[in-house]
């Protein structure tokens, strides 16, 4: 029993980094098999880039034949994408690989996990960051950068904290909506593409004004899962606009609030799904 | 508690939904473990077994904490697996035969260096500990080779390993040995056994392939339809079960069906009830005989030469796989 004594002292003394670090050695073992494709590795870090330029060239197409949309003209349109696409590609780097807890639970992988004295989701997580889509990341900075060029955003201290903060709250608002489908996974083995539904579904629906959409849209994806707080209402708060459909400007402050409550819940369903795990064959 | 692993009624129960017409399903519970008594003193090396689907790695995964009971109390480790997962994690080891502890590209010797980090091994234990398995198990040749290159046997030497670097109290394999040749199962065994009679180390695995049992487990544990149906040595199960001795015997001319056949039987009806004739095959050049209660091979074939010309004969040792075979099937 003398062990099991020294055991919460012992729990006590590793910090934080040390708490950390077998996290980060999976995350590097992980990048080291990835460079071992190098060529596979290239393909797929240009192929990120081209597709998350494509969804910023839906929106250039599309005012090519009209010139407001939903109330808003391109700048301002334009400026909401750079931030949606800049939100989602941050989560899609971290937590985008965790539909293949799917897998894992096909391949009897994450029994494998569950063996070893580390927390689940950081693991599943250090295991499968994909750095191939980091490309992303650095071209929507850019991207944001110009957009909040061309829409002449008003500059103060809270605009520059605003537009630093939006796309992070935004990251994790989709990285807790990433995790809550990917566990679905839990009870229902073959639940197949059901999570992107939501997922690049959110992606697309917050590329556009909120106004463009009806009432029961909106009220069921931009206030029930928080899409409006991801690019529209930051947008507009930092734009100074005000929000045609009514709420004060101060709203886009509120994607902190709305990002940490998806929070939340997505570690909540995360745990029952995780107490549900079947585990299969042998 | 005294034991390493206590388990008491546990269970575990899944639902299945099964096709009931054409739109309509039915929803079924089936359990899987059924209630099972188990307790495991430290040091013990017990043998799991039971046929598909019987509840073995549904056992073994509730003992390590990946499955949450459906009901009843274990502990391991005096530890509860589920609610205390991490913690148990570090003090057990854990090989699933067909599952992977390694890193899929990368070199085996970097999957280690990662495990010592994962289990926070001080730096020189952990070098003891891999050089003892490196030179028990010759994982040199193949140490710098990417994981996915290696042969399953060498994959295999390489998760026992992978399994023991943190010395683990308990260590569970499932399947220890299945697909490896016959080469890489006598190795994995000397080395299981080595393992197991040091004596610090608690070993339960379950197995389909019953020589891992006669070698390793001095203690069986038959699993069938979710309850432990058997529950001591390989030699109680035999006494359980009687196991038969088999006596083969070739003759130098068939036997018929008549007079021969006749004098046969009352030679054995002078052994007693211990001796069975079973079997006369190969055109009744084979006789087959049955023997148990200490019934004498000795007499018997004294009493089958009395009558008929032998050609040859072999006394067949009970084997642990009719045994099971006869237990799986009741």
């Amino acid at each position: 029993m003398a062990e099991t004594a020294e055991l919460p002292a012992a729990r006590g003394a590793l910090d934080a980094g040390e708490r950390f670090r077998p996290y980060q050695m999976i995350f590097k073992a992980q990048l080291r098999a990835q460079m071992s494709y190098r060529m596979s590795f290239w393909i797929d870090v240009i192929g990120g880039v081209a597709i998350s330029t494509m969804d910023l060239a839906t929106v250039l197409v599309i005012f090519n034949v009209t010139s407001v949309l939903g109330g808003f003209g391109f700048r301002d349109a334009f400026f909401m994408s750079a931030i949606a696409s800049l939100a989602f590609s941050g989560a899609d780097l971290v937590v985008g690989s965790i539909d293949q807890l799917r897998l894992n639970i096909r391949t009897g992988q994450l029994d494998s996990m569950l063996v070893r004295p580390l927390r689940l989701l950081p693991q599943l997580v250090s295991a499968d960051v994909e750095l191939r889509r980091a490309g992303r990341i650095l071209e929507g900075v850019v991207v944001l950068a110009v957009a909040a060029g061309i829409a002449h955003v008003p500059w103060s201290v809270a605009s520059a904290v605003l537009i630093v903060l939006a796309p992070i709250a935004g990251s994790v608002l989709f990285s807790a909506l990433f995790i809550t489908t990917a566990t679905v996974a839990f009870w229902w083995i073959d639940s197949g593409e059901f999570g992107n539904g939501f997922t690049y579904g959110g992606r697309d629906f917050t590329n556009y004004p909120m106004t463009v959409y009806g009432q029961v849209f909106r009220r069921m994806f931009a206030v029930g899962l928080g899409f409006a707080f991801v690019a529209y209402y930051p947008a507009l708060t930092m734009l100074r606009r005000r929000d045609p459909l009514g709420l004060p400007p101060w709203t886009g402050w509120l994607s902190l609030v709305v990002a940490s409550i998806a929070c939340l819940v997505a570690t909540t369903v995360w745990r029952v799904g995780v107490r549900h795990y079947r585990s299969t064959g042998s | 508690m005294t034991g390493v692993i206590e388990a008491h009624e546990l269970r575990k129960e899944f639902t299945v939904t099964e096709k009931a017409g054409r739109l309509r399903r039915r929803r079924r519970t089936v359990a899987a473990v059924d209630g099972i008594d188990l307790v495991v003193e430290p040091g013990e090396m017990v043998g799991y077994i039971g046929p598909n689907g019987a509840g073995k790695s549904t056992t073994l995964k509730m003992l390590t904490g990946v499955l949450t009971p459906s009901g009843g109390s274990v502990t391991v480790c005096g530890l509860k697996p589920v609610v205390q997962r991490t913690r148990l994690a570090r003090r057990i080891g854990v090989v699933f035969g067909q599952r992977s502890q390694l890193w899929w590209d990368l070199p085996l010797r970097d999957s280690f260096e990662l495990l010592r980090h994962v289990y926070r091994v001080p730096a020189v234990d952990h070098a003891a500990r891999l050089a003892d398995c490196r030179s028990m198990l010759d994982l040199g040749e193949f140490e710098s080779t990417p994981v996915r290159q290696l042969s399953l046997g060498q994959r295999m030497r390489g998760e026992i390993t992978a399994a023991l670097l943190h010395r683990p109290e308990v260590l569970f394999l499932d399947e220890p040995t299945i697909g490896l040749d016959v080469v890489s199962k006598q190795a994995v065994r000397a080395f299981l056994t080595a393992i197991g009679t040091a004596g610090d180390t608690t070993l339960v695995l379950t197995t389909h392939d019953l020589a891992d049992i006669e070698r390793l487990c001095p203690r069986l544990v038959v699993i069938d339809h979710g309850l432990i149906v058997h529950d001591g040595t390989l030699a109680a199960l035999h006494a359980r079960y009687q196991s038969r001795r088999r006596v083969v015997v070739d003759l130098d001319t068939p036997i018929g069906d008549g007079t021969g056949m006749d004098a046969v039987r009352a030679a054995l009806g002078e052994l007693g009830d211990g001796v069975t004739l079973d079997e006369v095959s190969a055109d009744g050049l084979r006789l087959e005989f049955g023997l148990r209660d200490g019934a004498s091979a000795g007499s018997l074939v004294a009493g089958v030469a009395a009558v008929a010309s032998l050609r040859d004969l072999a006394v067949i040792e009970p084997d642990i796989e009719d045994v099971v075979a006869r237990l799986y099937q009741r």
